[in-house]
């Protein structure tokens, strides 16, 4: 009964799946990407509320690493790898990713045009006088 | 894996993978199941993707109110975080321990990612509540409404999360490790740990890439 089987090397990987290893690997894992994530996170709070660090660089400092601890989330957390098992849970991850940079970026690129294309507020209400 | 490339066997592997398939039939289930959820989650990250979008067009058209540096307190957003993050790495362990078998263990970490889950809300609630007391309710300007809906909503989804987490405990101490379970309690460690990708992206747009502003 196919219901039964848990993971067969001949298959895909289910995403959430790690390859076959023993408990100890899997904890391990676990506990780098804790490591990992901590780490980053502790970055990222540091470097918000310092002004050590060249202040116009901070939000594209952020941004990076709030993808990579997206990343280590992925690869530690939902056992998302390149691996040749992966593929298709790395294409349906592409593709919403993709989904997610078009109405992101699309917005706020389109937004930023209107607003500059437009007088400011208060002038059209005196327009409309 | 070595690349067998007989002429028997070329269309075994038509993508040149290095994997030959020989003839692998029907996924099992437990991939099928956790494939079918892993779109079901991007495609809520697809609808996140939509609130952070309105809130980054919103987050000036503050009306005279507050600005996001006003009204964010840093240490609430830091406990949350970690809160969160221990979470995730509890609800693995209890994954580890269901796909062996382990009861006091599997018990012991779902506990554990539900008692930190509800600290999380609590301090959420708490700061929500706060807001709406000073005024700063979510009708108060077009930013605090985009804020509220975007942290709002990935709050009821960690509040949907701990009600799935309890009825994973229910349902393994009433009827065990089968199999179905067992796809249900991975479904649900994908869910929690996709919910800490996005609040990734909530205290880092939002909170830090908000308070500098």
């Amino acid at each position: 009964m196919s219901d039964q089987t848990h993971m067969q090397a001949e298959h895909d990987l289910a995403p959430g799946d790690e390859e076959q290893h023993g408990v100890g690997a899997r904890i391990l894992g676990y506990v780098v990407g804790l490591a990992l994530a901590l780490l980053l996170t502790a970055t990222s709070f540091f470097i918000a509320g310092t002004d050590l660090v060249w202040q116009p660089s901070i939000p594209v400092a952020l941004i990076v690493l709030a993808i990579a601890q997206m990343g280590v989330h992925l690869v530690f957390f939902l056992h998302i790898t390149t691996g040749p098992d992966n593929t298709n849970n790395v294409l349906a991850l592409a593709f919403g990713l993709m989904v997610v940079f078009l109405v992101v970026g699309g917005t706020v690129w389109i937004m930023a045009h209107l607003n500059q294309n437009m007088p400011p507020m208060d002038q059209i209400m005196q327009m409309r006088r | 894996m070595s690349m067998t490339a007989t002429a028997g066997r070329a269309h075994a592997d038509p993508h040149h993978i290095g994997v030959v398939i020989e003839h692998p039939g029907p996924a099992p289930k437990r991939i099928v199941t956790a494939y079918g959820f892993w779109v079901f989650l991007l495609s809520d990250i697809v609808m996140f993707s939509c609130f952070f979008a309105a809130y980054a067009v919103l987050v000036d058209q503050t009306a005279g109110g507050p600005r996001g540096s006003e009204i964010f307190e840093q240490r609430n957003v830091a406990i949350e975080t970690v809160c969160l993050l221990l979470s995730s790495f509890t609800c693995g362990m209890a994954g580890i321990a269901a796909d062996v078998r382990n009861r006091f263990w599997f018990y012991l970490g779902m506990a554990v990612t539900c008692l930190l889950g509800l600290i999380f809300l609590v301090i959420e609630f708490r700061e929500f509540a706060d807001l709406v007391a000073r005024g700063y309710g979510p009708s108060r300007s077009a930013f605090l409404t985009a804020f509220f809906s975007l942290v709002g909503c990935h709050g009821l989804h960690v509040s949907a999360g701990v009600l799935w987490l309890l009825t994973m405990m229910a349902q393994v101490f009433a009827k065990g490790f089968r199999a179905d379970i067992l796809r249900r309690m991975m479904c649900f460690a994908l869910f929690w740990h996709a919910l800490d990708i996005i609040w990734v992206g909530v205290f880092s747009v939002v909170y830090l890439l908000g308070s500098g502003v």
